[in-house]
């Protein structure tokens, strides 16, 4: 069966030691204009932006607490996605990049509970309530804690990664009710404050939205450049018996394999 | 062993998709028949969890009817747990599973058939036992009704999940607290719908509404579940 609708730069990418390179060349790059992002974001959200009317300067933890919460479903969608491919086409690519999303994720999912946290005990007096927004992100946190530990029980990795995708994509019937749980569940959690297919219904004032939006842009790309960089030291233990590794640790030039025409 | 000997007995006519059902149902129902005993630790196992929070929270009957829904919910699910986990092993040990996937049966059928006969032997027990420890445990008896049709539709549901996170984890080396990593978290909801209506009916509220979504879970559980299951078995055979 032919597969001629993929363009052939795919095929190449997904070959273990060109994408080795190929993240080795990205990765510094993203990494520079993740922190540059972020510092202009921190700039802004943290000495530019005007405090709230209500809250004062406690609302400033919504620059870190908002792009987390994305990013915890962002990256649980990505890890879902490359474990699909990791199912149905049996790249071993796939299946190394959905696993080193997991820990990512893991992290941001954390981050989002106890920036949440912080905020919640001087705003609403608790450190934590079983509100829908609240629970549905702990269980996010499980998922990701679930399919880390799947991964790690098996002697077999590849195997292992494979079980772990399909647990990913059975937990993503999570992720609408993480998104969904301030409008399905009236409690305690704030709505939506930010609407990208709405912006007229989005409720936040634009000199704190930029800096939100640039703080998102920083934690996108530093999980792509943390991905990038865990994905290659994934491949070479994965790979640790192949002979371009062996390369690799000689100091020998690698041969190029099939480099794009 | 015994699987061959009830494998042959079985009339060779009936080979079609009905009859590998009512084979693979009556191996599953001799199998825990010759393990009786077995059967009966989860039950043991959920009195003596329902015994001990009177102990710890003393014997106040209005704290008791309070909790006693939600206690009883979680006791089912924690029941359950060690059942699940070895829910393919010992089919995967000794290469049952190998056959399932060469029989000209689907597989998610096959595995539909597994979940059914696990539910009828191993959780139906526990809802019997349910109304029993709800007067234990202080429950006003008119909820009683409610509880069991909670159960009835929670448990299933729960046992599809259930039968997915078994067949991932049957070919992993260890997976005991592993299951109750990956089972909780989906367990959540359902607690959440099922004990909700338990707490509807105790305070005299309209209960139908989260037994209905509870049913809509179920439904679609049935159709989807054992699809993941087959996918999850094919991982955990093949190496």
């Amino acid at each position: 069966m032919s597969r001629s609708y993929l363009p052939h730069w795919m095929h190449w990418l997904g070959s273990p030691p060109n994408f080795y390179r190929f993240a080795g060349a990205w990765r510094p790059w993203l990494m520079a204009a993740a922190l540059i992002a972020g510092a202009i974001g921190l700039y802004g959200g943290l000495v530019l932006a005007p405090p709230d009317y209500q809250q004062g300067d406690a609302y400033r933890i919504i620059f870190i607490h908002v792009p987390s919460a994305w990013m915890s479903l962002f990256i649980y969608a990505t890890m879902a996605v490359a474990g699909l491919i990791a199912l149905v086409w049996r790249v071993k690519l796939a299946e190394v990049i959905a696993m080193e999303c997991a820990p990512t994720g893991a992290a941001f999912t954390f981050i989002t509970l106890v920036t949440g946290s912080l905020w919640g005990k001087p705003m609403w007096g608790t450190w934590w309530t079983w509100d829908a927004r609240l629970t549905s992100e702990l269980v996010l946190l499980f998922l990701y804690l679930g399919v880390i530990g799947l991964y790690n029980a098996f002697e077999d990795r590849r195997r292992g990664a494979r079980a772990a995708s399909l647990l990913a994509l059975v937990g993503i019937v999570n992720l609408p009710i993480v998104h969904y749980s301030v409008q399905w569940w009236n409690t305690l959690h704030q709505g939506t404050t930010v609407d990208f297919l709405d912006p007229a219904r989005s409720s936040i004032a634009p000199s704190m939205l930029w800096p939100l939006l640039v703080m998102a842009l920083a934690t996108h790309l530093y999980f792509f450049a943390s991905l990038l960089g865990r994905t290659r030291t994934g491949l070479l233990s994965l790979e640790s018996g192949k002979q371009w590794v062996r390369a690799l640790v000689d100091g020998q030039p690698e041969r190029t394999t099939g480099a794009p025409t | 062993m015994n699987e061959g000997r009830i494998g042959r007995s079985m009339p060779a006519a009936k080979a079609g998709m009905a009859g590998a059902c009512i084979a693979l149902l009556r191996r599953d129902f001799v199998l825990a028949w010759r393990r009786r005993g077995e059967l009966f630790l989860p039950l043991l196992y959920a009195v003596i969890v329902a015994a001990l929070f009177p102990f710890a929270l003393g014997p106040d009957p209005e704290l008791l009817a309070r909790i006693a829904g939600g206690v009883l919910l979680v006791i089912v699910v924690l029941a359950m747990l060690p059942a699940l986990e070895s829910m393919f092993r010992a089919d995967l040990e000794d290469g049952t599973l190998e056959q399932w996937l060469l029989a000209p049966q689907p597989l998610a059928l096959l595995a539909l058939i597994r979940v059914i006969a696990h539910w009828l032997t191993t959780v139906l027990p526990l809802i019997v036992v349910m109304p029993l420890l709800g007067v234990l445990l202080n429950l006003p008896v008119k909820v009683l009704p409610v509880l069991i049709v909670a159960l009835l539709l929670a448990t299933p549901l729960l046992a599809l999940l259930g039968s997915v996170l078994s067949a991932l984890a049957a070919g992993a080396r260890r997976s005991g607290i592993l299951m109750a990593l990956m089972l909780l978290p989906l367990a959540v909801p359902v607690v959440i719908f099922a004990a909700g209506a338990v707490a509807a009916a105790q305070s005299g509220m309209p209960y139908i509404a989260p037994l209905m979504w509870l049913a809509a879970a179920l439904v679609l559980a049935i159709v989807l579940a054992p699809l993941a299951c087959a996918a999850a078995l094919r991982i955990a055979v093949e190496s």
